[in-house]
């Protein structure tokens, strides 16, 4: 019943699936705080700027945006990121930034939603002691609000790792392509669908239980 | 508007903050003129390329406004299937008995952490295997599957927050006067859990109608993405193509979710209601995984602003 998986090649599909989540994981974690924090700024134009980037980013579908990645992206302006002779490097980085651009959006949301968990005194405070505004939000407010942001955070790492499939549509060789190409080949449905449902559990249940129970540890108790 | 985060400027900070205006400006300025002039250079500026789409009505009425109503109808036939079913699992999670409520919670955990992606090639082969569904209109019956098993798990959750976020008092109430467990369920807490979720469930539409784009891509799904592939290749106009689709999801999906903050605000204020709401933002607060504790993700991201109250379980 289960010889017909020696044909293929699980765990490395997954392992794609895994490598894409934790480079777009880092990428977007690195821009979407840059955005909460223009969007938090003094000054009006980044303020405007990081608004205009999440609401247009988060309401067109992440289905468009992997498939702009390769057929705009790379076909027509010739942004090969470095892959130009290889295919599948190439899909591999455009679905990573195409992933990051796309999730930052949700990451700048629950970073900004945690600097609101920051009670107001705090800033108040550093402003009393002369602190400017990088120094407020880099010493004062960002550390406290990531504690209380890890929560939301790790639902938007959940998401993403379900996310990540949509490269499938550019042709990324990660679990969800992989499946598609089993399920036409083989007669095992149920089998087939039920060990990638499986796998997708396995990796995103556990990342749900040691965040969430991690993020109840490191919330400042107010 | 004046933060918290810094003071009210003075002048040294008025100069710094023009200052950094003006530098972000350039920088901005600079990467949209790299945009502008990769387009001209590779002929994605001319006339010819646009004019279908600007000047000319027979791109909207034969590729794009028919590939939007299946967008459209897959999202809303999704919606209305998942939302009774969701309503029967959110409710069966808030059961007094396990063997009902544990059952229930698995299966919504389940579906959750599932892709919809994997979810809607599971349903594509499963019909093409075991129905006699003709082809043509498989890619839909595929589609509105996969969002309706992954959807009615997240609607669960939020009928469930729903049911929560009244007050306490209208069950009492209702026991006070003498109303059975079911009874006290389907006339006082259920039609009130209706209204407070409102926004929470148009906002969840916004989330359905993204994931259809999946469809499209990879089921060859006749929908308002791959519309843009079939006009792009006749017209010969790849980026505009992207533009104009990118456009239309995007004030579809505002005025949607535009309607949701209407509504909220509606609730609150509403003299009718008991003012217990689940807005789009709570679908962001609710938190991480376990049976006792309602959590909602983005999946392929919920919308909702900053996070205010939370429906938290």
């Amino acid at each position: 019943m289960f010889d017909f998986l020696e044909d293929y090649d699980l765990l490395e599909a997954f392992w794609m699936t895994v490598k894409l989540t934790v480079f777009a994981g880092i990428g977007s974690l690195v821009w979407g705080t840059l955005l909460a924090a223009m969007r938090v700024s003094p000054v009006p134009v980044m303020r405007w700027f990081g608004t205009a980037y999440v609401n247009i980013v988060r309401n067109i579908p992440l289905t468009v945006i992997i498939v702009f990645s390769s057929l705009g992206l790379a076909d027509v302006f010739g942004i090969t990121l470095g892959a130009a002779d290889d295919v599948d490097v190439m899909s591999f980085r455009l679905a990573v930034l195409g992933l990051g651009a796309y999730t930052a959006a949700f990451v700048c949301e629950a970073v900004r939603s945690g600097i609101n968990t920051v009670p107001v005194g705090q800033a108040e405070a550093a402003r009393a002691l002369g602190l400017s505004f990088s120094q407020v939000l880099g010493l004062i407010v960002l550390p406290q609000a990531f504690r209380s942001v890890i929560g939301p955070l790790t639902n938007v790492l959940i998401a993403l790792t379900k996310n990540t499939t949509v490269a499938a549509a550019i042709g990324v060789a990660e679990a969800a392509l992989l499946m598609k190409e089993m399920i036409e080949n083989e007669a095992q449905l149920f089998l087939i669908a039920g060990i990638f449902a499986f796998g997708f559990v396995v990796l995103t249940l556990p990342t749900g239980l040691i965040l969430g129970w991690l993020g109840k540890r490191m919330a400042v108790k107010r | 508007m004046t933060s918290v985060l810094y003071d009210a400027p003075g002048p040294r900070a008025k100069r710094r903050n023009v200052l950094l205006s003006l530098l972000f400006l350039v920088l901005l300025l600079l990467g949209l003129w790299w945009a502008w002039t990769m387009m001209s250079d590779k002929g994605q500026l001319d006339w010819a390329k646009w004019e279908p789409w600007l000047a000319d009505s027979e791109s909207w009425t034969t590729y794009l406004l028919p590939g939007l109503a299946n967008t459209l109808k897959a999202a809303g036939l999704a919606m209305v299937i998942a939302l009774p079913l969701g309503a029967l699992f959110g409710i069966a999670r808030l059961s007094d008995h396990r063997w009902v409520r544990v059952p229930a919670a698995a299966v919504v955990e389940f579906f959750r952490a599932i892709p919809v992606l994997i979810l809607m090639v599971f349903a594509n082969q499963f019909y093409s295997a075991s129905t006699d569904i003709s082809v043509d209109s498989r890619p839909m019956y595929a589609v509105v599957t996969g969002l309706v098993l992954y959807n009615a798990s997240v609607l669960a959750e939020i009928v469930r927050a729903g049911i929560l976020s009244l007050p306490k008092g209208q069950t009492e109430a209702a026991k006070a006067i003498g109303l059975r467990k079911g009874q006290t369920m389907t006339s006082v807490l259920l039609p009130q859990s209706v209204t407070a979720m409102l926004p929470a469930l148009v906002s969840q539409l916004v989330v359905i109608v993204k994931d259809t784009a999946l469809g499209g891509a990879m089921l060859s799904f006749a929908e308002l993405l791959s519309a843009r592939k079939t006009a792009a290749s006749y017209y010969a106009s790849v980026i505009p193509s992207f533009i104009v689709v990118a456009v239309v999801y995007i004030v579809l999906n505002l005025i949607l979710t535009s309607l949701a903050s209407w509504l909220e605000r509606r609730m609150r204020r509403s003299k009718k209601s008991t003012g217990a709401v689940v807005g789009p933002e709570a679908l962001e607060n609710l938190e991480t995984i376990g049976p006792k504790t309602i959590r909602m993700d983005h999946g392929e991201n919920a919308g909702g602003g900053a996070g205010g109250g939370g429906g938290g379980g």
